[in-house]
C-alpha cells in the first residue's frame, strides 16, 4: 500500500515534467536487531510543507536524520532533487536542519550562529553581514545579532534555529519537532509562523511531530508512520476522513471504530450486532468478507431525543454516560443497547443540551462512515 | 530540617544540646581546616626562620634574610625549573593524548570500550612505587640512560589517565547536536571540530592540563626511580632532608604556593565575569 | 560501492578481505609486543635489531588495522592509538617486564637470566613479610581515619555551606598546593619532641612523660592520612553534592528523623563518593615510603621502602620485582571484590 501510495507520486510527478524534492527508495535502517525504518518508499514535492507523523519509535525521526546525512540507511537510495546522496555526509547535502534543542552554538553569539553555514562556503564578509540581518528580520529578531544564546527564550532561540538554516537557501528544511518545547500558546504563533515563511521562501519543508493537531494545521501533505512504515499518505482532509487504517484512524482523533457484519458489500450494507442497519458510501469493502471495522469521526454524529424526524441515515440508540462542557463544543459519551461506546462532539449551538441518563438517538450519513483495517484499538492517538 | 517542637516550653538542657547539635558540625568543619592549614603556615613561617647551623627545625627569630638570599643555595633554583619543565611538557603531551582517548570513549561506537577504560583505570589502581619501579626496568633493559627525559615519559604515562577522567566528566554533557548542526551547515569534520568541538570542552581540556601539571611538579616517587642525574624540586627536597633543609626551600616552597593560589582565584574570578 | 547501494547490501558486517586483514594486523601487533616484552639494550646488534622489528611491526599492524576498518570506528581508533601506545608502550610493558623479572636471577654485574625462579617470592615473604604486612595496617588504618575526618567535612561542605561552597573546596585543596615533600617535613616540626602538640599530650597523660610522637609508627601514620585527605574528601563531596534535596525532604514528609534520613537516604547515596575515595587513598598509601621515611623510623619501614631501597640501592632488580608485583596484586584482589561488592565500576570522580 505504502509503494503504491508513493510510486504514485513520483508517477503524478513525473506526468508533470517535475523532479520530486526527496525520494526514498526502498530505504531500511536497522539498529541492530531493531528495525527503525522498514523498507519505506516515499516522494515529496517541491514547494509543499510536508508532515511526518506518528508516536514515539515509529521510525520518523530517522527518517529525517537519514535525508539529513546524520544516519547511513542499510539499504536503500535517497535522492534529492534527482540527485543520488545516500551516503553524502550532511556538509554536501544542500538541505539544512532545525534540531529538537534548536542546537545553537554556545559559544557563538547570535549574528555568529545565523552566519556559520554562510562562513564555511566562503561568502565574503560584507555579503554575509547583510544576509544575516535579513534573516533576521525575516524571523522578526532584528537586532539581536550580538546577543548570545543563553540570553533568549525558548521562541527566540527556536527562530534563531530557523535562520540559520534558511539563511543557506537550502531546497529541503527538515525540522525535527522543533515546536516540542514551546508553552502552548507560543507553539501556535510558531505554527502560523512557519506555515508563513514556507509559502513565502517557497521551498520544501519536512516536518517532524508526533502531534496530529499540529500536522493538520501547517501540513499540505502528511505520512502517518507506525513502527518504521508509512500506514496513510494523503492531504490532512482526506487521511482525516478516510483513515482506511484503524491505526491512523486513532491517531488522528476519536473515531468510533465497530465492528459490523457485511450484508451485502456492492451496496454497502452492514449490520451491527443487535440487527440494526447501517450503511457506508465510501469504498473499502472487499467482496466476499463476513465482517468489516468502521467508523466515523465525533463531530459528525447529531444527537437527538429518540422519535425525532429527518435524522440522518445511520442511527442507533444509545444512553449518555458522560458529558463535558468544553466551551465551544460539549463532549458525549454514550453507550448504545448492544455496548458500542460512542465519542459524539457537538457544538454548543442550541442551548438544549443532553444530560446522563437520556436516551437519545446518535445519528450520520453513510458518507461519513469510513472502513478501516487492523486492530481496532490499535495506536492511541494525542 | 523542620523539626517544629509542639509544647511552647522546651527544656532548657534539650535547648542547649539541639544548639550545639546544630553548630556541631561547622566547629568540626574549623577545626579540620585549621589542621589542613597548620603545615602550610608552619612552611611559611618556617622561611622567615632566622636558623643557626643546617636544620631548620627549631624556631629561633624572625628574619627575612632567606628571602633577600633565595638564590644562594646551589642547584636550588635549577631543580624549581627542571619540575616546571618537566611539568609543562609532560602535561601538555599528556593531555592531547588524553583528550584524544577521552574522545575516542565519549563520541565514538566502537568495539573494545571496556578493555581502553580498563587500561586507562590501571595505572591509576598501582602505586606509584610499582610505576616507579617497573618503567625503571624497562628503561635498563633496554639501556636508556635515565634522566630528563626518562622522567617526562614517566609522567605523561601517569597522566594520560587523569587527563582522560576529568576530560570525560567534562564531555559527558556536551550536546552531540551540536556537531551535526555544524556539519548540517556546511562545516567537515576537521572544521567542526575546530570551531565548534574545540572551544566548547576547552574548559575542561584547560583543567585536566592543570591537574597534570600540579601533579607531575609534585610527583617524587616516580620521578625518584627515574631521574638518573636530573634533580627536580621536590628531590632536592628529599636530597637535602637527610643533610639539612636550608630556609630558601621554604621560600620557594612558599612562593609556589602563593603563585598557584594566585592563578586559581584568577580563574575564579574570570568564571564568574563570563557568566 | 554504488551497485551494492542500489542492491540495498547490507554494510554492517565486514567482508572477507577485511576480515582476513583484521587479523593480520592483530598479529602483526602481538607479535610486535612480544618481542618488546623480552629484549636486552640498545647497545647489541641483536637487541636494536629486536626492538626494530618490534617496533615496525607495531606500525604495520596499527596501519593495516586501520586501513581495514571502516566508518566510524576508524576515527575512534585513529584518536586512541597515540595515547593508547604510550600506555601500553610505558605501562603495560614495564609491567608485564615486571612479572618476567621476578622470576629472573642474577645480579647486576653478571646479567640477569630469565630461570623461573619462585623462590624470589618465597624470599621476598619471608624476609619482608613484616613490612608487607604494615604496609597493609598503616595504609588501611589511615584510609579509616581519613573516611571519619573527611566525611564530616565533605557533607559540612555539600550541605552547609551554601554561597561558600566552592569557596570552602578551595580551602581543602589549597594546602596541597605546597610541595608533597615539604608538608611532611612541617609535620616534623608540628610533631617534634619538645612542640606544643606533643608537651600538651604529654600533659594530658595521653602518652608517656618521655614519649614521642616523632619516629612512631602513629606518626607515619598521621603524615599517611594527611596527605591523601584531599583524596578522600573530594569524591565524598562530589557524590554528596549529588544528592536532591527534594529526597530528604519526602523522608522527613514520611516521619523520618533526621539521623534516620541520613542513615537510609544521605549515606546509601554517598556510597560511590566513599568508594571512590578509599580506593584513592588506600593504593597510593600502600606503596608510600615518604611519610615512613621522613617521620618514622627503619622500624616503621612500609614495603615501599624495601622495594626503593632494593631496587635504587641493594640493586637486587628480581626480588624487588617480586615485591613490586606481589603488591600490585594484592591491591587488585582487594580493590576487585570491593568495586563489585558495592556495584560502582565508575571511578570517573575527580
Amino acid at each position: 500500500m505504502t509503494q503504491a501510495a508513493g510510486s504514485m507520486a513520483t508517477e503524478e510527478a513525473k506526468l508533470n515534467g517535475d523532479i520530486p524534492a526527496v525520494e526514498l527508495i526502498g530505504v531500511t535502517k536497522r539498529f541492530g536487531d531493531t528495525v527503525a525504518v522498514d523498507d519505506m518508499y516515499l516522494t515529496v514535492g517541491e514547494n509543499t510543507f510536508f508532515a511526518l507523523l506518528g508516536p514515539s519509535g515509529c521510525g520518523k525521526t530517522t527518517t529525517l536524520r537519514m535525508t539529513g546525512g546524520f544516519e547511513d540507511p542499510t539499504a536503500g537510495i535517497i535522492r534529492l532533487h534527482g540527485e543520488e546522496v545516500t551516503n553524502l555526509k550532511p556538509y554536501r547535502r544542500l538541505v539544512n536542519t532545525v534540531f529538537q534543542s534548536y542546537a545553537l552554538f554556545p559559544h557563538l553569539t547570535v549574528g555568529r550562529n545565523v552566519a556559520f553555514g554562510l562562513q564555511q562556503r566562503d561568502v565574503d564578509r560584507a555579503e554575509i553581514k547583510r544576509r544575516v540581518a535579513e534573516m533576521l528580520e525575516l524571523v522578526q529578531l532584528g537586532g539581536f545579532a550580538d546577543r548570545k544564546p543563553h540570553q533568549l527564550s525558548g521562541g527566540q532561540r527556536q527562530r534563531v534555529a530557523l535562520a540559520r538554516a534558511l539563511i543557506n537557501h537550502p531546497r529541503v528544511l527538515l525540522l525535527d519537532e522543533p515546536l516540542g518545547a514551546l508553552d502552548l500558546k507560543l507553539r501556535k504563533e510558531m505554527q502560523i509562523e512557519l506555515k508563513r515563511i514556507q509559502s513565502e521562501v517557497g521551498i520544501t519543508f519536512i516536518h517532524v511531530t508526533h502531534d496530529q493537531e499540529e500536522a493538520m494545521t501547517m501540513a499540505d501533505t502528511i505520512a502517518v508512520m507506525n513502527m518504521g512504515r508509512i500506514e496513510r499518505l494523503g492531504a490532512p482532509t482526506d487521511i482525516y476522513d478516510d483513515p482506511r487504517s484503524s491505526f491512523v484512524a486513532n491517531f488522528l482523533g476519536a473515531s468510533n471504530l465497530m465492528e459490523v457484519g457485511v450484508v451485502d458489500a456492492s451496496s454497502g450494507r452492514l449490520a451491527l450486532g443487535d440487527g440494526t442497519q447501517l450503511h457506508t458510501s465510501g469504498p473499502g469493502l472487499a467482496p466476499g468478507e463476513a465482517t468489516a471495522k468502521i467508523g466515523v469521526r465525533p463531530e459528525k454524529i447529531r444527537l437527538a431525543r429518540v422519535g425525532t424526524a429527518g435524522l440522518p441515515e445511520n442511527a442507533i440508540e444509545a444512553d449518555i454516560t458522560d458529558a463535558a462542557f468544553i466551551g465551544v463544543s460539549t463532549q458525549y459519551l454514550l453507550r448504545s443497547t448492544v455496548g458500542t461506546v460512542l465519542n459524539v462532539v457537538v457544538q454548543n449551538i442550541e442551548a438544549d443540551r443532553f444530560a446522563p441518563g437520556d436516551r437519545v438517538v446518535a445519528a450520520w450519513s453513510p458518507q461519513h462512515t469510513f472502513v478501516v483495517r487492523g486492530e481496532i484499538g490499535a495506536g492511541e492517538g494525542v | 530540617m523542620t523539626t517544629a517542637p509542639t509544647a511552647a516550653r522546651v527544656p532548657l538542657p534539650s535547648r542547649f544540646f539541639a544548639v550545639v547539635r546544630r553548630h556541631l558540625l561547622s566547629l568540626y568543619t574549623i577545626i579540620a581546616l585549621v589542621y589542613l592549614f597548620l603545615p602550610v603556615a608552619i612552611v611559611i613561617l618556617f622561611s622567615f626562620n632566622d636558623n643557626q647551623g643546617r636544620f631548620n627545625f627549631v624556631w629561633q627569630g624572625f628574619t627575612l634574610k632567606s628571602w633577600r638570599h633565595a638564590f644562594d643555595v646551589p642547584g636550588l633554583f635549577d631543580s624549581l625549573v627542571t619540575s616546571l619543565q618537566i611539568a609543562f611538557i609532560s602535561a601538555s603531551v599528556a593531555t592531547v593524548l588524553g583528550t584524544f582517548i577521552a574522545l575516542a570513549l565519549v563520541r565514538y561506537r566502537y568495539r573494545g570500550r571496556g578493555t581502553t577504560n580498563f587500561l586507562i583505570f590501571l595505572p591509576m589502581a598501582t602505586p606509584e612505587v610499582v610505576l616507579g619501579s617497573s618503567v625503571l626496568a624497562l628503561f635498563l633493559a633496554l639501556k636508556v640512560q635515565t634522566g630528563f627525559g626518562t622522567i617526562v615519559i614517566a609522567h605523561i604515562m601517569f597522566n594520560i589517565s587523569f587527563v582522560v577522567v576529568t576530560v570525560k566528566a567534562r564531555l559527558a554533557g556536551f550536546d552531540r547536536h551540536l556537531e551535526e548542526a555544524a556539519m548540517d551547515l556546511y562545516a567537515n569534520e576537521w572544521t567542526t571540530f575546530r570551531r565548534v568541538t574545540l572551544p566548547m570542552i576547552l574548559p575542561g581540556v584547560f583543567a585536566a592540563f592543570m591537574l597534570g601539571f600540579a601533579l607531575s611538579f609534585d610527583d617524587f616517587i616516580i620521578t625518584n626511580f627515574n631521574s638518573g642525574g636530573t634533580v627536580t624540586f621536590p628531590m632536592f627536597i628529599w636530597g637535602a632532608a637527610r643533610v639539612g633543609v636550608p630556609p630558601q626551600v621554604n621560600v620557594f616552597g612558599t612562593a609556589v604556593f602563593l603563585v598557584t593560589l594566585g592563578l586559581m582565584l584568577l580563574n575564579v574570578a574570570l568564571q564568574r565575569n563570563r557568566s | 560501492m554504488s551497485e551494492e547501494q542500489v542492491a540495498g547490501s547490507e554494510r554492517t558486517s565486514p567482508t572477507r578481505p577485511q576480515q582476513l586483514l583484521l587479523a593480520g594486523s592483530v598479529a602483526a601487533i602481538a607479535l610486535g609486543l612480544l618481542l618488546l616484552l623480552g629484549g636486552a639494550g640498545l647497545g647489541s646488534v641483536e637487541g636494536f635489531t629486536r626492538l626494530f622489528g618490534a617496533l615496525a611491526m607495531l606500525v604495520l599492524g596499527c596501519g593495516s588495522g586501520l586501513v581495514a576498518i571502516r566508518g566510524e570506528s576508524r576515527v575512534a581508533y585513529l584518536l586512541l592509538i597515540p595515547g593508547g601506545a604510550w600506555l601500553i608502550l610505558f605501562y603495560l610493558i614495564p609491567m608485564a617486564r615486571l612479572a618476567v623479572t621476578s622470576l629472573q636471577e642474577g645480579t647486576l654485574e653478571q646479567g640477569f637470566r630469565m630461570a623461573w625462579k619462585w623462590s624470589n617470592f618465597s624470599e621476598a615473604f619471608s624476609t619482608f613479610g613484616d613490612q608487607f604486612l604494615r604496609s597493609f595496617l598503616y595504609a588501611g588504618i589511615a584510609t579509616a581515619v581519613a573516611l571519619l575526618i573527611a566525611y564530616p567535612l565533605a557533607y559540612f561542605i555539600a550541605f552547609r555551606a551554601g554561597r561558600f561552597k566552592n569557596l570552602l573546596l578551595v580551602m581543602v585543596l589549597m594546602p596541597f598546593l605546597v610541595p608533597f615533600l615539604l608538608r611532611t617535613l612541617a609535620w616534623k616540626i608540628v610533631l617534634a619532641d619538645d612542640g606544643f602538640v606533643a608537651d600538651s599530650l604529654r600533659a594530658l597523660g595521653i602518652i608517656a612523660e618521655n614519649g614521642r610522637l616523632l619516629a612512631t609508627s602513629t606518626a607515619v601514620v598521621a603524615g599517611i592520612v594527611y596527605n591523601f585527605l584531599p583524596f578522600m574528601t573530594l569524591p565524598i563531596y562530589v557524590s554528596l553534592e549529588k544528592v536532591d534535596h527534594s529526597l530528604l525532604e519526602a523522608a522527613s514528609d514520611l516521619y523520618a528523623k533526621p539521623a534516620t534520613a541520613f542513615a537510609k537516604v544521605t549515606w546509601p547515596l554517598s556510597r560511590p563518593g566513599v568508594v571512590a575515595g578509599t580506593l584513592l587513598t588506600l593504593i597510593p598509601a600502600a606503596g608510600d615510603y615518604v611519610n615512613a621515611t621522613l617521620l618514622g623510623t627503619p622500624r616503621q619501614f612500609m614495603i615501599g621502602n624495601v622495594i626503593q631501597s632494593r631496587f635504587l640501592v641493594v640493586l637486587d632488580y628480581p626480588v624487588a620485582a617480586a615485591l613490586s608485583f606481589t603488591l600490585m596484586l594484592t591491591i587488585l584482589a582487594l580493590i576487585i571484590p570491593y568495586v563489585r561488592a558495592t556495584g560502582t565500576e565508575d571511578l570517573a570522580a575527580a
